[in-house]
């Protein structure tokens, strides 16, 4: 069960990601993780990457991917 | 100080380019080809007596007054209709043309009451002026003017009066209707003596389509429509030109003053943006500067259900510094931010993203635009590398095809709207996208060759067909993509607009749009000509909004339609400095200049400039800011001029969120909403109080100028300045000049803006630099910003707000002529004759199967939340589809609004909110116990003396 914050990321991001996955699989991880970057402040993206710890119900694929490589990008910080 | 008079010329300038020579009055004059003797004579110095003709409008030729002698012609032509010819001579004054002119002046004041001296235009009368001119010493027939009618003053308009005795029936006010304003509201009615000035049909002009624009009474050569306040105050004796501060048009007027009093607010001739025009707002909507309920104290308390008690600025400022810095040492660092306005100069909102990034240390800043255009931010910097419109206001006058996306500007942007107006009357086509049938899409003289009602939400889908059309049936401009564009991003995009399910056939379902009415609109844009798209929040107030943009911006490339006058991509924005305050860093993710605030360089230019570390992470905007309020992580926020709670989305959310933050600081000119869960407030000052600057929808900035002191004792930039020592940020001026000196050392696009360039030049558009010291009028000319113009694909996401059997309707939201935005300021003039409520407009076959009757309460409910408010049946709006404006408080339409937002910006989806309409007896709960908190929250303590 998401609670009312987690819904609304995972709902903002997966409206991120439908925009981006016309850049097809390869690309759009890429782009969706960029836009997280450039325009979540960083509680947002610690919201949405403690959603994907525990387990990322409801996001789409790409984006999941996306959160995912967030996650790298934060840990080799 | 002294009071500009502007040089009427009597005849518009002509245009053309071949120059002819003739000679007046034994001197030589040389002017373009298609003047009028009576201007090249103006223009060379010597005045001709005219009275019916005036630069304004088209020389009407009816006075002979402006009659000369010219050799080798017989008689005695009117000069304002005689165009100068190569090798003609002129002789404006002669015995025979004094005695014509003192019989043609004898006739008209014969006919005018001799009350000179308790005229309201008494010193300002074009028929005294030319009663001198002439000489005229005697009249022959009497000064009774028993034959004037004279049914008494017409003073139904509340902003000037109409007095028929005093007309001269020269036509100004009627051709300034019809040309410039392009209402066609007055006529001369009945014939000989019985002529007089009517507007619509022998109605009062309150009661008639006059739109109130001012343009009638601007052209009045005598007292006949004369403003009420020249006639209670009296004529002005000073003058200073400052720009107006409703919508993004940007107008440049003469405050026309009587020591600190505005006297009358006359649109500037040399106004860039204007050219002279006004609207009902900047022309006559300034009375809220002296309103009675204007804060001119500051005041502080504990808690939101405390009475406000009066305070010296010190203790305000004091207890402000020792909230954030309480706030900050509890909860940390990114507890607070700030929001400013697209309403203060840009001087005042620079200074605030200042104070935050440096004083606050963190990037928690946002603006309005927010929740109005950053979706054309993002989408323009995204395609053509630039966050701004691509052409000058003059550039319409190039157009011959104008697609106009969910816009509607002549309520929301008059003066552009009016030039629009008279470029279609000159022949422009006009291709309207919008769920309702605006004004222009039939008018007098004036028809869209194509309106596309399209279902709120699918903007996105209409305008890929558009690009199916133009792609399928080989309409691009390929040698402008080939040369301007990523050929490769170009072929893809092409690819994809091409697929069938992006065909009219295939949309029409979906939007409900009829498909030979999209392919025809398509093939006008891609071959009609200069092809120019104008858009507003029709376009960006959606959870598609930055991708509409994109697919503008696809179309205008496809076409070939970018980098010269006439065509491009224009967005008209809101409020008077939507892109200066984006200009100026209000983003929370980019400093001035829109550059992005990871990027070490810029970060470290202004860090050695401000001597102080910056966070160089993307902070939060304003719905993440009141999301973390919520969820009770972010406890304090300074407001310049923006009243959030009115304005923006779901209202109970944003009421939730400021009521649990600790220090909700407002600097404003009135207790506004947001207010109400305020702890501190400010009182600001109104555009008459301060200097700065301004930039409109076509990135020209302008001088806003200080006509009278501030009445709360400070500037608004001064309070930012005082916040910031007390928090202890040092930054320190003496005067708004030397702020835009740092904007200009820090942001590349601003590099060659200053006082002194603005003062020289009146006004320059951005960028204004090295590379364009006096501004870019056009952009894109030779390359786009970004380099090559980028294509981008637009697949269509249909809103996640649906409708369904509990809400069937379909709600959007938008401005009224007379009213602006949340009210504040027009709500406190007379204007409220116009506009006293906010009206659901709905259908008439939705009205009847709900038995709704006109102006009966109704109910409107979404998933949000309900209110209620009168209904206006009408056939504007579609079956399905209801609209409503949000200028009154009382109304809390965004009760209703959703907080489902643009993908990338997070811009409010405003235009699509799923709804139902029933009858109801009046206001709704919330309504009622808002009422209540409000009234209760506006209580006041005042100051022990």
């Amino acid at each position: 069960m998401l609670d009312r914050s987690s819904d609304k990321l995972v709902h903002m991001a997966n409206q991120i990601g439908k925009f981006f996955a016309s850049q097809g699989a390869e690309t759009a991880p890429v782009a969706i993780a960029e836009h997280l970057r450039k325009f979540w402040d960083p509680r947002m993206r610690a919201g949405i990457l403690s959603h994907l710890e525990a387990g990322g119900a409801g996001l789409d694929p790409l984006v999941r991917q996306a959160v995912e490589r967030l996650r790298e990008t934060a840990a080799a910080r | 100080m002294s009071l500009i008079h502007e040089i009427d010329h009597g005849t518009p300038r002509s245009r053309a380019e071949t120059m002819v020579t003739l000679t007046i009055d034994g001197e030589t004059m040389t002017v373009p080809e298609g003047t009028s003797i009576l201007r090249a004579a103006s223009e060379m110095g010597t005045a001709i007596p005219k009275l019916c003709a005036t630069d304004m409008v088209e020389a009407f030729g009816s006075c002979r007054l402006c009659l000369v002698e010219i050799e080798g012609r017989a008689g005695t032509p009117a000069s304002c209709t005689t165009p100068v010819m190569p090798g003609m001579v002129v002789k404006t004054q002669t015995e025979r043309l004094k005695r014509l002119r003192k019989g043609v002046m004898e006739l008209y004041i014969s006919d005018h009451p001799l009350d000179c001296l308790t005229c309201a235009a008494n010193g300002d009368c074009e028929l005294q002026d030319m009663a001198g001119a002439v000489g005229l010493r005697d009249v022959r027939y009497g000064h009774e003017g028993h034959n004037h009618p004279n049914p008494g003053l017409d003073e139904s308009n509340p902003y000037f009066t109409y007095d028929p005795s005093k007309c001269i029936v020269c036509s100004r006010c009627v051709r300034a209707c019809e040309e410039v304003q392009g209402t066609f509201a007055l006529t001369i009615a009945g014939r000989g003596f019985g002529s007089v000035v009517s507007p619509g049909m022998e109605e009062s002009f309150l009661g008639s389509e006059c739109v109130s624009c001012g343009a009638c009474v601007q052209a009045c050569p005598t007292a006949t429509l004369t403003e009420k306040s020249v006639i209670s105050i009296g004529q002005p004796e000073h003058s200073v030109i400052t720009t107006c501060a409703y919508c993004g048009v940007g107008c440049t007027f003469k405050a026309e003053m009587r020591g600190n009093e505005v006297v009358r607010m006359v649109p500037w001739k040399d106004g860039k943006a204007n050219r002279g025009h006004s609207c009902v707002k900047g022309r006559f909507a300034w009375g809220y500067a002296s309103h009675k309920e204007r804060i001119l104290h500051p005041m502080i308390r504990a808690s939101i259900s405390d009475p406000w008690r009066e305070v010296s600025w010190d203790e305000a400022i004091a207890y402000t510094a020792s909230e954030f810095k309480r706030i900050q040492a509890k909860y940390g660092r990114l507890a607070i931010g700030g929001i400013t306005s697209s309403r203060c100069t840009n001087e005042e909102t620079f200074l605030v993203q200042k104070l935050i990034r440096g004083g606050f240390g963190n990037n928690n800043v946002d603006t309005c635009a927010r929740v109005c255009h950053s979706p054309t931010g993002y989408g323009l910097s995204q395609t053509y590398g630039t966050s701004a419109g691509t052409q000058d206001f003059d550039s319409v006058e190039q157009s011959d095809v104008i697609l106009l996306i969910g816009a509607n500007p002549t309520d929301a942007h008059p003066v552009f709207g009016s030039r629009m107006k008279k470029r279609l009357r000159e022949g422009a086509k006009l291709i309207v996208l919008d769920p309702r049938r605006i004004d222009l899409v039939r008018m007098p003289h004036v028809a869209a060759a194509h309106h596309l009602p399209l279902k709120p939400g699918t903007n996105v889908a209409v305008l890929t067909a558009l690009a199916h059309v133009i792609v399928t049936e080989g309409l691009a401009d390929e040698a402008f993509v080939r040369e301007r564009c990523d050929w490769d991003e170009f072929q893809d995009w092409a690819a994809f607009v091409a697929e069938p399910r992006h065909s009219p056939e295939a949309i029409e379902a979906v939007a409900g749009v009829p498909a030979a009415e999209i392919r025809a609109a398509a093939r006008l844009y891609a071959t009609g000509g200069n092809g120019a798209i104008y858009y507003g929040l029709g376009v960006t107030e959606h959870s598609q909004g930055s991708t509409t943009v994109m697919a503008i911006a696809n179309l205008a490339m496809a076409t070939g339609n970018i980098g010269r006058p006439g065509v491009g991509v224009n967005p008209l924005r809101g409020q008077n400095n939507v892109q200066g305050a984006c200009d100026m860093g209000s983003f929370p993710h980019e400093f001035s200049g829109y550059r992005h605030v990871s990027g070490d360089e810029t970060r470290q230019l202004f860090e050695s400039l401000w001597g102080v570390a910056l966070d160089s992470e993307p902070g939060l905007r304003i719905p993440n800011m009141l999301d973390a309020a919520v969820d009770g992580v972010f406890k304090g926020l300074y407001v310049q001029g923006e009243d959030i709670l009115q304005s923006d989305p779901d209202t109970r959310h944003v009421a939730a969120g400021l009521a649990a933050m600790e220090c909700v600081v407002v600097q404003d000119l009135f207790l506004n909403e947001t207010a109400n869960y305020a702890h501190v407030f400010l009182p600001g000052s109104t555009f008459l109080e301060k200097d700065g600057t301004f930039t409109n929808a076509e990135r020209r900035i302008q001088r806003v100028r200080k006509v009278m002191p501030s009445k709360s004792g400070k500037a608004d930039w001064e309070i930012t300045l005082d916040i910031a020592h007390a928090m202890g940020f040092d930054m320190n001026y003496a005067h708004p000049s030397e702020i835009m000196d740092e904007i200009a050392a820090l942001t590349p696009s601003f590099a060659g803006v200053s006082y002194a360039k603005l003062e020289a030049e009146g006004s320059v558009q951005w960028p204004c630099n090295d590379k364009a010291p006096l501004g870019t009028p056009v952009m894109h000319i030779d390359g786009f910003v970004r380099g090559k113009g980028r294509f981008m694909v637009t697949e269509y996401v249909a809103t996640d707000e649906r409708t369904g059997p509990r809400f069937p309707l379909l709600l959007t939201t938008g401005r009224i002529l007379s009213q602006y935005n949340v009210g504040a300021q027009t709500r406190r003039t007379e204007n409220v004759v116009w506009h006293g409520e906010d009206r659901l407009e709905i259908h008439p076959h939705d009205a009847e199967q709900r038995g709704v009757l006109d102006g009966q309460w109704v109910k409107l409910a979404s998933r949000s939340g309900e209110t209620s408010l009168r209904a206006l049946i009408t056939e504007r709006v579609a079956p399905g589809v209801v609209y409503t404006t949000f200028h009154h408080p009382g109304t809390q339409a965004n009760v209703v609004t959703t907080d489902f937002s643009d993908w990338a910006t997070n811009c409010p989806e405003y235009k699509v909110t799923a709804v139902q309409v029933m009858p109801s007896n009046g206001p709704t709960a919330w309504q009622e116990s808002y009422d209540d908190h409000a009234r209760n929250s506006r209580r006041i303590v005042e100051a022990a003396e």
